[in-house]
C-alpha cells in the first residue's frame, strides 16, 4: 500500500495548493458557468423534461448540473496538472522520487476529488438561494460525489499521461468527456427519451453517476442507486488498476 | 572493520542495453563506480551518456541488464535506490506555481522528509546563492539560477551519489567556478560525484576516474592519470627563428597545430628527438626552443572518439 505516507500527503497538498493558487479559474469560473446553465436551461426547458411530476425542472436540473461541474473539474484537475508537469518538465522531479505509482496516482486523484467537491459545494450553496432543495439521502450524496470525482480524477490522470500536448488533451475533453457528460441525463430524465437513446444512455457510465447523485439529493432516480453504485465503483476499480499498471510500466513517462 | 555497505560500488551497471526503435543507444555497457569517487562519463554527442544516466536515475527503462545503486536495484528496489541518488538533469525545468523554497520542501516531502529537513534546505539555498531568490518562482530566474535550483533539488534528500548531466552547459565562468567549489566540498564530505561534461579540462581537473563512451559502447575506463599515460602520442612544441621557417616534408606529416612560428608536432611515444633536431638542422631550420607538452584529456578523448584518428 502507501508506505511513504509523508510523500503521499506532500503530493496531495501540492495538488490542492496548485489549483487553489488559481482559484478564479478553477473554482469561481465553473461556479459562474454552472449558475448560468441553471438560469438559462431553467427558463427555456419545459417543466415536463424532468420526468417526475413532483419536481420542478429547476429542482431536477440542479443535482445534475452540480454533478456535471464536479466531474468536469475533477477531470480537469488531474489532467491539466499532469500535462503541465510534462510541458514544464517538472514531472521528472516526481519520477526521480521514491513515490510508488499507486501513491502518485492516489495523490492526483485526491487533488481532483477536493477540487470537484469544492466546486460542487459552492454551486449547491449559491444555487440553494433560489432553487428550493433539501438533501434526501446525505450518505448517497457523499458516496456518489466522492466516487464520481475519483473516477474523473483517474480518467483525467490517464488523459494527462496519454496526451503529450495541450491539443490532444483538449481533444479528449471535447470529444470524450463533454459528450458523455451532456448525454448522461443532466438536463432530462432518461424516461422521456426514445428507446434507442435510452439504450445509448444506459451504456454511458456517467449516467449512473448523475442518476445516483440525483437519488441522493432528490430521492428519485431513473435506475436503482445500488445499480449506479455498482457501475460507478466497478468503473473506478478497472480504471485505477489500468492506470496504476500503465504508470508502473512507465507508459509515456519513463522512456 | 569495514562495513559491507562501504565495499559496495556506488553504481554497478551490468550489461545494460537500450534502443529507441532502430537506434541503438547503449550496447551492453558494464561499469562499476566506487564509492567516494569523482567520476567523469565522457563521450561525443549521441554516445549514450544521458541515456545511461537516465537509466541509473530511473527516468529511462533499460531493455536489458541491471543497475544497482549501493546494492539497490533501480527497478526492483527503486524506492531505496532513489533515496541514494540525486540527479541534476541536463535540461532545465520550470514550475510556475511554487516558490523556490516551497519547491525544495515539496521535493524533500516526496522522500518522506518534513520540517527536520528545512535547515538543510536553507543551507543549500545559502550555499548555492539562492537565498535572496527563495520566494521567487522558477520562470523569473535566469538560466544559471535555474541550474542552481536543479542542483539544490537533487540534494534536498542528502543522497550518497550525485549525478550531474552537463551541469555547466551555458553557465558563465563565475558560476561555474562557484559550482565546482561547492561540488568539491560535497565530494570531500564523502559524496560520490558522477559527471558528464563537454568541458574536458573540467573533467581532467576534477575527476579521478573517467569512462569514455562512443556509439553506446564503453571505450575506456580508467583513472585519469592512467588514461593520459596510455595515450600513444607525445607532443613537442618547436620555435623556429630565422633561416628556413617551414618544416621539412618528413616532419610536416607529424604537424598537430601551428601558431605563428610555433609548431606542435604529434610524435609516437619514445620518438628519438636527437634525430628530429638533426633533420631540422639539415633542412636549414634554426631551432630557438623546444619543449614537451603533456597530452591533455582532450587529446586522449579526440584520439579515442574520432574513428579517423584511431
Amino acid at each position: 500500500m502507501i508506505a511513504n505516507y509523508r510523500g503521499f500527503m506532500t503530493l496531495c497538498r501540492k495538488e490542492v495548493q496548485r489549483f487553489l493558487s488559481v482559484s478564479v479559474q478553477t473554482v469561481f469560473a465553473p461556479l459562474v458557468s454552472t449558475l448560468l446553465y441553471l438560469l438559462i436551461f431553467g427558463q427555456v426547458m419545459p417543466e415536463g423534461a424532468s420526468g417526475f411530476d413532483a419536481l420542478s425542472y429547476h429542482q431536477f436540473l440542479l443535482p445534475g448540473l452540480i454533478m456535471m461541474a464536479m466531474l468536469q473539474n475533477a477531470f480537469s484537475n488531474s489532467s491539466s496538472s499532469l500535462i503541465q508537469s510534462k510541458m514544464y518538465r517538472n514531472l521528472d522531479l516526481l519520477l526521480l522520487s521514491p513515490l510508488s505509482p499507486l501513491t502518485i496516482f492516489s495523490a492526483f486523484v485526491v487533488g481532483a476529488v477536493v477540487r470537484g467537491l469544492m466546486v460542487g459545494l459552492a454551486i449547491g450553496i449559491v444555487a440553494s438561494f433560489w432553487v428550493p432543495i433539501s438533501v434526501a439521502h446525505f450518505t448517497w450524496v457523499l458516496v456518489f460525489a466522492v466516487l464520481t470525482t475519483m473516477v474523473l480524477g483517474a480518467l483525467g490522470f490517464v488523459a494527462g499521461l496519454w496526451a503529450d500536448k495541450f491539443d490532444k488533451l483538449a481533444a479528449f475533453q471535447n470529444f470524450v468527456i463533454l459528450p458523455l457528460t451532456f448525454l448522461s441525463g443532466v438536463f432530462y430524465s432518461v424516461a422521456i427519451l426514445p428507446p434507442i437513446w435510452q439504450v445509448a444512455t444506459w451504456l454511458n457510465p456517467f449516467f449512473y453517476m448523475v442518476d445516483g447523485f440525483r437519488y441522493g439529493v432528490l430521492g428519485v432516480s431513473d435506475v436503482s442507486p445500488w445499480l449506479s453504485l455498482a457501475v460507478t465503483f466497478g468503473f473506478m476499480l478497472v480504471l485505477s488498476l489500468v492506470t496504476v499498471t500503465l504508470l508502473a510500466k512507465g507508459w509515456k513517462t519513463r522512456r | 572493520m569495514m562495513n559491507t555497505i562501504d565495499v559496495l560500488p556506488a553504481i554497478e551497471i551490468c550489461d545494460v542495453a537500450k534502443s529507441y526503435r532502430s537506434v541503438v543507444a547503449l550496447k551492453s555497457v558494464k561499469l562499476s563506480i566506487p564509492q567516494g569517487s569523482f567520476f567523469a562519463l565522457l563521450g561525443p554527442n549521441g554516445a549514450g551518456k544521458s541515456t545511461l544516466i537516465s537509466i541509473i536515475a530511473g527516468l529511462v527503462k533499460a531493455d536489458s541488464g541491471k543497475v544497482r545503486i549501493l546494492g539497490h536495484d533501480v527497478v526492483n528496489d527503486y524506492a531505496l535506490a532513489r533515496r541514494m541518488i540525486g540527479l541534476v538533469p541536463q535540461e532545465l525545468i520550470d514550475e510556475p506555481f511554487f516558490a523556490i523554497q516551497d519547491l525544495l520542501r515539496i521535493q524533500a516531502g516526496y522522500f518522506g522528509l518534513g520540517q527536520e529537513q528545512w535547515p538543510w534546505i536553507d543551507e543549500l539555498l545559502h550555499n548555492l546563492g539562492l537565498w535572496d531568490k527563495r520566494k521567487e518562482t522558477m520562470p523569473s530566474l535566469s538560466g544559471g539560477m535555474k541550474r542552481r535550483v536543479l542542483i539544490a533539488l537533487a540534494l534536498v534528500h542528502q543522497p550518497k551519489v550525485l549525478v550531474l548531466d552537463e551541469p555547466t552547459a551555458g553557465v558563465d565562468i563565475e558560476l561555474r567556478l562557484g559550482l565546482w567549489s561547492f561540488i568539491r566540498q560535497l565530494h570531500a564530505q564523502g559524496m560520490t560525484i558522477i559527471l558528464t561534461t563537454h568541458y574536458l579540462e573540467e573533467a581532467e581537473q576534477l575527476c579521478e576516474q573517467i569512462a569514455i563512451l562512443r556509439e553506446g559502447e564503453l571505450l575506456a575506463l580508467s583513472s585519469t592519470q592512467d588514461l593520459l599515460d596510455s595515450h600513444p602520442w607525445e607532443y613537442v612544441e618547436l620555435s623556429l627563428q630565422g633561416g628556413r621557417t617551414e618544416l621539412p616534408m618528413s616532419l610536416q606529416e607529424k604537424l598537430h597545430r601551428q601558431q605563428g612560428n610555433k609548431w606542435v608536432l604529434r610524435l609516437p611515444r619514445g620518438f628519438v628527438r636527437a634525430d628530429m633536431v638533426a633533420e631540422l638542422q639539415q633542412a636549414g631550420c634554426l631551432l630557438s626552443e623546444m619543449r614537451s607538452i603533456e597530452a591533455s584529456l582532450e587529446d586522449v578523448f579526440r584520439a579515442m572518439t574520432s574513428k579517423d584518428l584511431l
